[in-house]
């Protein structure tokens, strides 16, 4: 019932932020693979076969395997989270992958993604974004009756889409220009779509639109490779709709600057 | 060791508002001089951190993974409950505390479950003032759906990923606060120890997971949002980081850890694959309602195509055990019945250790009736999640079930006001034990860890803090020194173990799990439990000289990490195994098989075991001393459930 | 002044003002190719409306001012945002990143940008200021001879088509980009606007590369109506004298 593969596995193996790194062969470690592990299961069998020999075992983030915490992620033979459609690293499976393959597996690059080891980086940028603007100014206990503001359906529907973000970064490590607007303009539909959004739309636009230079990512050159790569499939449209907002925000006195 | 739960007595109605009314308030000007510690980030700890910051307090907060969004709650899927009745269906605040309480099999509180009714609907409000897009109807109004077998319509969705719209939520509560510089943010930081003196939590002692530093942080205040044990079983639905050694190491410093044996297990899980499996996924429930669950009656056929078996070749045994509810039995019944007909020999799908984990579901009934298109709109995304995972296409083979760790209900012990045994350390959502009593019901847990972070917690801390005043014992105190010089070593002494072991860390947690599934898991007898707790000491011990770790405590190291959750998981498993023992009855999910009613349903016995169990640590391997407190039911009438 | 900040600092904001750029100059070339297509009606009405554009000194300094100012915004800009994502990533893959739907057009925009603007100052000089002949003398008063002796060099022509080639790659991307850098997006019409930008592009593009292979081919400036586009500037130049 479990067919078994070989993998010509390389992987991306860097110390600390200061090592040079280099791709490892350990091929001799990936023999045998069952093909209805993950791909995150076949590093662990890796991982065990290399500690069995008293070498450290690959770091890789990860944790709720099964697709939704965002916190695995690593380009698998240049593409972020490998190339079966809408799947994270952790909902890629070995079936997807031919006997002797040649498999590469380098971690999220961005200069906004610092290398902490081998494939973990750090996407603390993604949470500074957020700081900036990326919440409706309500107090704990001062909400109105959830039932006061009716919602058309499809415009909850729409936030909904954006609201999936996951914030695993694959929209970065995609992006030709190592930028994350895929990311912030989800999180800005998400808010900005609905009713209970509008009275900060414009400046928290402004202000994570900002966070997001500051951070250092790159700007957007319509590739669209981020929504390829997204595990939830998030449109680009939301790109435009922030554009939009942007413009709006910077021409008009709506983000309440300006008065 | 004293439990005083604190309840409130008179209408439960209005326990709550006259218990606030009666907590001490902290002046508005004092509250900037409070230091709140908040361990763990998921729904619990989240809304607990941003609420306590926006009251005025300084909280620092902390969590292991790389992002406060990415704690466990946001894997819940189904939705959450609330009384709010937009059906008009007939619920109401007592409804669903009375559905609580009886869902709990009568043995959680009353009080607390009432404060938990009466709070859920704040906590909708609260959701969608955030931007939580919960499922709309047509008309704009939100809709419901009626979750695990609950005769109203009082569950709040948002697709199929409530827990991550409503951690999203507090995540985004959370973020502003960190920006208005009232919360400091500690990720990749996880709790090692805690800080206790003179009868008063004073702080933790934590390791930067990346640095290796070993740092002390203290406060006026602690409050532990660390999750549940479900890992315990090695394979279960949590996530690979969710642990026990926050609230741990906290039970070893004095407070007591609540019902340990109450663990909840999921009946439709993707069952394992193979040796190397690391985690089960969870399916939504609903699948029941269509999908016909069965099993061939010969052991022969198992690893025959299920295609190829006759009806008269197929055994549909829960519509013939139990033909009033069929195939939509409880969670606790479906997933002993699953387990059962595997040790019978009768499970499908690969051999994984020494038998076949799983039984069919299936839907082929269901598309010949209601068309494929039907089937699909109703659980295609799930459908598609279990072929990515199986590769098997359900609409043309029957999927694979089997019954996975889910939840816990224990956990440590709490009285009204969520304070521990130990003054100043407080404990919410899946870490305490409170409200759930030996079962949890669907769409719960998240209303749960809301209402402790959003809405108790914000009262009842400030009691405490008002009444017990500033901690003077600093981080640079001779104290916090020692914790720290504490911790190092026993990580020291792991690491000098690990050097020498031999035997991946993971393979201890396999077996501890394997152990656990088989001997406290669905079913439990004393026999099976005493085999259990002679067994697991020895597994620790060989833990304890054989565990390998390559690499130190001053990098980023997972071995370590894990090592020190397994040691912690060995310890509980124990006192789990300790507690089933001792509870000599079966209640909700608690199943002792000595313990059946004719029907072969749990057979309750309040007379003797009407109470919470409360285990007190007693030293290291000394055997834990059981204080019990007593529960009454003055609203709920005591009875047995049927769904025969 | 916090609105115009974000607007020429931002990412997004820069990326707007070369879309707006890009949209007038769109537009232009659009214009251009239109106007260039009098050609196909012979000398005469070619020269004259060259020199009815000449002749209105407010609509030719208007444009190229406009033009100008937009151009020299949408390289400033473009080279920032350049700058900016080239340093967004500063240790590249080292097993190549895979595209998956970007088009050639996106990804040469960097190459086709400078190689078009070496192309338009090539242009300027060969027909605007100085004006160059290389195929006979460069005569002010008669564009249609110039254009037309020239493009029947060979390696002339040849420089014309590959540059217009680029050109409809350049607007091709340029065009459905602008729109959604400026927010010009709704699902109902993006179909159509991926459209209308390849359709403009390649009118573009084709109407261009068609003028030197028809001068090539003799669809246009047959040899007849080269010597008569000469007669007719010479009998304007003696009327005026």
């Amino acid at each position: 019932m479990s067919e078994t593969i070989d993998l010509k596995l390389h992987v991306w193996r860097q110390s600390g932020p200061k090592d040079k790194g280099a791709f490892a062969d350990y091929s001799k470690h990936a023999k045998g693979i069952s093909t209805h592990a993950s791909f995150l299961e076949m590093l662990d069998v890796v991982n065990e076969r290399l500690v069995a020999e008293g070498e450290a075992p690959i770091a890789f983030d990860h944790d709720c395997r099964e697709g939704i915490c965002g916190m695995c992620g690593a380009v698998i033979n240049g593409v972020p989270h490998g190339h079966r459609k809408q799947t994270t690293t952790c909902q890629l499976h070995m079936r997807e992958f031919q006997n002797n393959a040649e498999v590469y597996v380098e971690p999220f690059r961005a200069g906004s993604f610092p290398i902490i080891q081998d494939l973990v980086v750090d996407r603390s940028s993604f949470d500074t974004i957020i700081q900036a603007g990326g919440y409706v100014s309500v107090r704990t206990g001062s909400a109105p009756d959830a039932n006061e503001i009716p919602i058309p359906k499809q415009i909850s529907d729409r936030a909904m889409d954006a609201a999936q973000c996951i914030g695993c970064g694959a929209c970065v490590a995609a992006c030709p220009n190592a930028s994350a607007s895929l990311f912030l303009s989800a999180k800005l539909a998400h808010l900005n779509l609905l009713p209970q959004g509008q009275p900060e739309r414009y400046r928290r636009t402004r202000q994570m639109v900002l966070a997001h230079d500051q951070a250092g990512f790159g700007g957007c050159t319509n590739h669209r490779e981020c929504e390829a790569a997204c595990p939830k499939g998030i449109s680009t449209d939301f790109i435009a709709r922030m554009n939009r907002d942007v413009l709006v925000a910077s021409l008009t006195d709506k983000d309440g600057e300006l008065i | 060791m004293e439990l005083e739960s604190h309840c409130p007595t008179g209408d439960i109605e209005k326990r709550w508002e006259n218990h606030r009314f009666d907590l001490k308030l902290v002046n508005p000007a004092n509250k900037r001089k409070f230091d709140v510690i908040v361990v763990g980030t998921g729904l619990a700890g989240a809304s607990a951190a941003a609420t306590l910051a926006e009251l005025g307090y300084n909280v620092k907060a902390f969590c292991y993974q790389d992002s406060p969004r990415r704690a466990h709650s946001i894997a819940a899927q189904g939705g959450i409950n609330a009384a709010k009745n937009y059906q008009n269906d007939g619920d109401s605040v007592y409804r669903l505390f009375y559905d609580t309480v009886k869902g709990g099999d009568f043995r959680s509180r009353e009080s607390n479950v009432y404060r938990l009714a009466q709070v859920s609907v704040s906590i909708i409000d609260q959701a969608v003032s955030q931007g939580v897009p919960f499922a709309r109807e047509y008309g704009g109004l939100l809709d419901n759906r009626s979750f695990g077998g609950a005769q109203v319509s009082r569950t709040f969705y948002a697709r199929g990923q409530t827990g991550q719209q409503l951690l999203l939520g507090a995540y985004s509560a959370l973020a502003k606060m960190i920006a208005a510089g009232k919360v400091a943010m500690y990720n990749r930081h996880e709790m090692l120890d805690l800080i206790v003196e003179d009868e008063r939590a004073r702080g933790i002692v934590t390791r930067d997971l990346v640095s290796g530093k070993i740092e002390a942080f203290t406060a006026d205040a602690v409050c532990l949002c660390t999750g549940g044990y479900g890992n315990v079983f090695y394979l279960s639905t949590n996530a690979k980081g969710c642990n026990v050694t926050g609230s741990w190491r906290a039970h070893k410093r004095g407070a007591a850890f609540a019902n340990p044996c109450y663990t909840q297990i999921h009946p439709t899980c993707i069952p394992p694959a193979g040796e190397y499996q690391s985690k089960l996924t969870l399916m939504s429930e609903s699948l029941r309602n269509d999908g016909r669950v069965w099993v061939p009656k010969d052991p022969a056929n198992a690893a025959k195509d299920p295609r190829s078996l006759s009806e008269k070749d197929r055994d549909y045994y829960l519509e013939r055990i139990y033909p009033a509810f069929g195939n939509l039995v409880p969670r606790d019944i479906a997933s002993r019945a699953a387990k059962r007909m595997c040790d019978d020999g009768l499970g499908v799908g690969p051999v994984v250790g020494d038998k076949r984990r799983g039984v069919y579901l299936d839907f082929a009934d269901a598309i010949k009736r209601e068309g494929k298109a039907r089937i699909e709109e109703k659980y295609g995304n799930l459908f598609e999640m279990y072929q990515r995972i199986t590769g098997d296409d359900p609409y043309e083979t029957p999927m694979r079930i089997y019954p996975a760790s889910h939840y816990t209900m224990g956990g440590l012990w709490v009285d009204y006001d969520l304070m521990s045994t130990i003054p100043g350390m407080f404990v919410l959502g899946e870490a305490n034990f409170s409200d759930h009593g030996a079962n949890r019901l669907g769409a719960s847990a998240l209303m749960q860890g809301l209402a402790d972070g959003y809405f108790v917690i914000s009262y009842t801390l400030g009691n405490y803090l008002a009444k017990k005043g500033k901690n003077d014992v600093g981080a640079d105190s001779k104290l916090a020194k020692k914790a720290v010089k504490e911790v190092e070593k026993k990580i020291a002494d792991l690491i000098e173990i690990g050097q020498k072991g031999s035997t991946h860390p993971d393979e201890f947690h396999r077996r501890l799990g394997t152990l656990m599934y088989d001997k406290c898991g669905m079913g439990r007898n004393a026999e099976g439990l005493k085999e259990a707790l002679e067994e697991i000491p020895k597994l620790r011990e060989e833990f304890w000289s054989d565990v390998q770790i390559v690499g130190s405590g001053t990098e980023l190291n997972s071995l370590l990490e894990k090592a020190g959750r397994i040691a912690d998981f060995i310890e509980l498993a124990e006192l789990m195994c300790h507690d089933a023992l001792d509870r000599d009855e079966s209640c909700g999910a608690h199943f002792r098989e000595e313990h059946v009613r004719e029907d072969g349903e749990a057979k309750r016995d309040d007379e003797n075991f009407a109470y919470v169990a409360a285990w007190e640590h007693t030293g290291d391997h000394g055997a834990p001393k059981l204080h019990k407190e007593p529960l009454e039911f003055e609203y709920v009438k005591l009875s047995q459930r049927s769904y025969k | 002044m916090q609105g115009v900040l974000t607007l020429t600092r931002s990412t997004i904001g820069q990326k707007a003002i070369v879309a707006v750029t890009g949209v007038i100059l769109f537009g232009f070339v659009i214009g251009h190719l239109t106007g260039n297509l009098i050609l196909l009606a012979g000398p005469e009405a070619y020269n004259a409306y060259a020199a009815a554009l000449k002749g209105n000194a407010p609509l030719l300094w208007g444009t190229r001012i406009t033009l100008l100012t937009s151009v020299i915004l949408h390289i400033v800009f473009t080279m920032q945002l350049a700058k900016r994502n080239a340093s967004a990533r500063p240790n590249a893959y080292q097993k190549p990143r895979k595209d998956l739907v970007t088009t050639y057009a996106a990804r040469s925009m960097v190459l086709t940008g400078p190689l078009l603007a070496a192309f338009i100052a090539f242009h300027l000089a060969h027909f605007t200021v100085p004006g160059i002949g290389i195929n006979g003398v460069f005569d002010p008063h008669n564009p249609y001879a110039n254009l037309v002796q020239d493009f029947r060099v060979w390696y002339v022509s040849a420089i014309y088509i590959f540059a217009n080639i680029l050109l409809g790659l350049h607007l091709w991307h340029g065009g459905w980009s602008a729109a959604q850098s400026i927010g010009a997006q709704h699902p109902k019409y993006d179909a159509l606007k991926m459209r209308l930008a390849a359709g403009l592009a390649l009118f573009v593009a084709c109407g261009n590369v068609f003028i030197p292979i028809a001068v090539q081919t003799h669809i246009i400036g047959s040899s007849e109506q080269l010597a008569e586009s000469r007669a007719l500037v010479a009998a304007e130049q003696a009327e005026e004298e």
